[in-house]
């Protein structure tokens, strides 16, 4: 089911490698290059309030994502940029948002914290740790009563699973049977707390075992592992109507947000990781898969073309006008 | 038109609704096999089965969030929270979700769902459980807040906010849910945001919604007595603010008493007051004054509980002094 999941994205260059690698590198790649020049931006004064990068993560959204059909729900944090790429949004409506520009996904209303897209089911990111949870196993109750057979991913990070609607939402997911998937993006670090001092346990997938739920867990240094594994648990959903919580080892390679400059870990512990980077497996392998160094060069030059254009495109548009307040506030007449 | 019991009304209004949309659900603590902590919900189980009749366990925030989502992508939700007071668990998911998605995502999603249950004070149930949670709720941007007194204004009201494709809170009362009223035969919806002013009266205007409409209207009766003509504004809503019925009646009278319950500091009286202050300044005989709960957690004790809750005595004692008897 997975190697169609995206055919909007389907890259427009035909002579590429046709390998799933080769769109999943494609897609890391671009999520990778968007955020460098986002964080850039910030630096610029170009984007405001908080900035949470994904770099170093790519390989849990775009695998997970892989797993998914179109019409497949996803809810997910603030850490959302790589997120939302995967899910089909273009680079051009991300850069507007984070630009705040009216372009924007979210018309320049949400920033970067929260992305929403309602063409390709991306139901947004939530900058409350664990508020998106409950809501996310609603989207999933929806799907299971008009029985259309959707599936919904929730993602979050480590630092959610102590806080009460993580409990709420996984009691009631395998109380009522819904088909979600909940992903724990543990990348060890509660913000600026390691994980040896947030939770009582090493492994959070046991969390799953008291609401009697399946339970995956692996590290995500592999694209296509993360998309195989989480296929299993997207047929449990989708087959079963079953939740599963998969606990997804990774690693930030940059602070918590843009002021964290990251002093609780030691620079040996951030060369080990980066010694690991997804991205760079997923190229080595897209080379193993039969593409040549010219093909994956015009990969990259692809993504180039298309992260310049969408920073073009973002710094060019229009700011949102004072009158749009209103009619997104409430659907009809502002009720004051 | 019939004599309906408030209870009987909401659910009659419910029922009705979820009879024409099947994507109106009902969910929350005991509403199903219980039959409804309140009896709101009785018999409903039965009409229209599990699926859309759903017991949750004590979960606040769970069901509250898994509302939003449902919401969020097309159904129509109806949460009952036991009593508001429990709602306080699930502040973030109707401060942050429920009333900030549509704006926050640029106007792609709607959250169309109500969340209901009994509000403010019932019988000595102690200071956890006699919250008057609107003053929290009718300062949110996103939310529409509802607190009808009547069973056909309540009808009316519900069918309306579940038809409403905007998030509403919709405040019944323990106290209020036996008392009886005339329910239209054909009544369909009431319109949210539209006050009633149901006593005409020429001296001084009482402000009022929910129970305290009826503390109003006794209040009313008693000054009646006393020579005073007093006009009593039942809100039904509090967001949106009926302003022109508000400001029309004290253009009448010059003079205005606004009576709630819940903390006098802050919250719905003193918006009333700071509107009529700027809108109806030239009418304005004498300040306005608040009648409203006294500000302290609620005790147990029966009288002294009575005593914080505003009564038709505290009422008609702020007539007398604003007309200066």
């Amino acid at each position: 089911m997975a190697e169609k999941a995206h055919p909007k994205k389907a890259p427009a260059h035909s002579a590429l490698p046709s390998a799933p690698i080769a769109e999943y590198y494609r897609q890391m790649h671009l999520i990778r290059r968007l955020e460098e020049e986002a964080a850039r931006a910030y630096a610029a004064g170009k984007i405001g309030g908080f900035l949470h990068l994904y770099i170093g993560q790519e390989a849990v959204g775009v695998g997970a994502l892989a797993a998914l059909k179109p019409e497949d729900y996803v809810v997910t944090t603030y850490r959302d940029h790589g997120i939302a790429i995967a899910k089909g949004m273009s680079s051009r409506k991300l850069m507007a948002e984070l630009w705040g520009k009216a372009t924007g996904c979210s018309g320049g209303l949400g920033g970067s914290m929260h992305m929403f897209d309602a063409e390709n089911n991306m139901l947004g990111g939530y900058g409350i740790v664990g508020g998106h949870i409950p809501l996310a196993a609603g989207v999933a109750f929806a799907c299971k009563y008009r029985g259309d057979k959707r599936v919904t991913l929730c993602f979050f990070g480590d630092g959610a699973v102590s806080i009460g609607g993580f409990h709420e939402a996984l009691s009631l997911a395998a109380l009522w049977k819904l088909p979600i998937v909940f992903i724990c993006e543990n990348n060890e670090f509660s913000m600026g707390t390691p994980l040896s001092r947030t939770l009582s346990v090493e492994d959070i997938s046991i969390k799953a075992d008291g609401y009697g739920m399946a339970r995956d867990r692996f590290f995500a240094t592999d694209v296509m592992l993360v998309k195989e594994r989480i296929a299993e648990a997207v047929a449990r959903a989708r087959d079963e109507s079953l939740p599963t919580l998969v606990e997804v080892r990774t690693y930030r390679f940059r602070g918590h947000s843009m002021s964290d400059p990251a002093k609780y870990r030691t620079p040996k512990e951030l060369e080990e990781h980066k010694s690991r980077d997804p991205l760079t497996l997923a190229r080595k392998k897209l080379i193993e898969s039969g593409a040549t160094e010219e093909d994956v060069a015009k990969i990259e030059a692809a993504v180039e073309a298309e992260v310049v254009d969408a920073i073009k495109f973002a710094d060019e548009s229009p700011s949102p006008d004072v009158n749009v307040l209103e009619p997104t506030t409430y659907d009809g007449p502002f009720a004051a | 038109m019939r004599t309906l019991r408030y209870r009987e009304a909401l659910r009659e209004a419910m029922i009705e609704e979820m009879e024409r949309d099947p994507l109106v659900f009902l969910m929350g603590e005991e509403v199903g096999h219980y039959q409804g902590a309140y009896k709101v919900t009785e018999g409903m189980l039965e009409r229209f089965g599990e699926k859309r009749v759903i017991d949750t366990p004590i979960v606040e925030e769970g069901f509250a969030g898994i509302g939003i989502g449902a919401a969020m992508v097309g159904l129509r939700p109806i949460i009952e929270f036991m009593t508001w007071n429990f709602s306080a668990v699930a502040f973030d998911q109707i401060l942050n979700n429920a009333a900030k998605v549509r704006q926050m995502s640029g106007g792609q999603f709607n959250c169309p769902i109500v969340f209901r249950g009994p509000n403010g004070s019932a019988k000595q149930v102690g200071s956890q459980h006699s919250h008057s949670m609107e003053h929290f709720y009718a300062t949110i941007p996103g939310l529409k807040v509802v607190a009808p007194a009547f069973p056909a204004d309540a009808k009316g009201l519900m069918k309306a906010s579940i038809r409403d494709n905007n998030p509403v809170v919709f405040l019944e009362s323990e106290t209020l849910y036996s008392v009886k009223g005339e329910v239209p035969d054909d009544l369909d919806t009431v319109p949210i945001g539209v006050a009633n002013v149901v006593r005409q009266g020429a001296d001084i205007t009482l402000i009022a919604y929910s129970r305290m409409t009826h503390v109003a209207l006794e209040a009313a009766e008693i000054a009646a007595k006393e020579g005073i003509s007093v006009e009593v504004v039942d809100l039904r809503s509090l967001r949106p603010l009926d302003e022109e019925t508000m400001v029309r009646s004290v253009q009448k009278t010059h003079r205005c008493i606004v009576v709630h319950e819940g903390w006098p500091y802050g919250g719905v009286g003193a918006e009333i007051v700071d509107r009529l202050q700027r809108l109806a300044f030239g009418s304005l005989d004498a300040p306005i004054l608040r009648v409203a709960t006294f500000d302290v957690p609620m005790p147990y004790n029966a009288e002294l509980e009575q005593m914080c809750i505003p009564g038709a005595a505290r009422v008609i004692a702020a007539v007398r002094r604003l007309l200066g008897k």
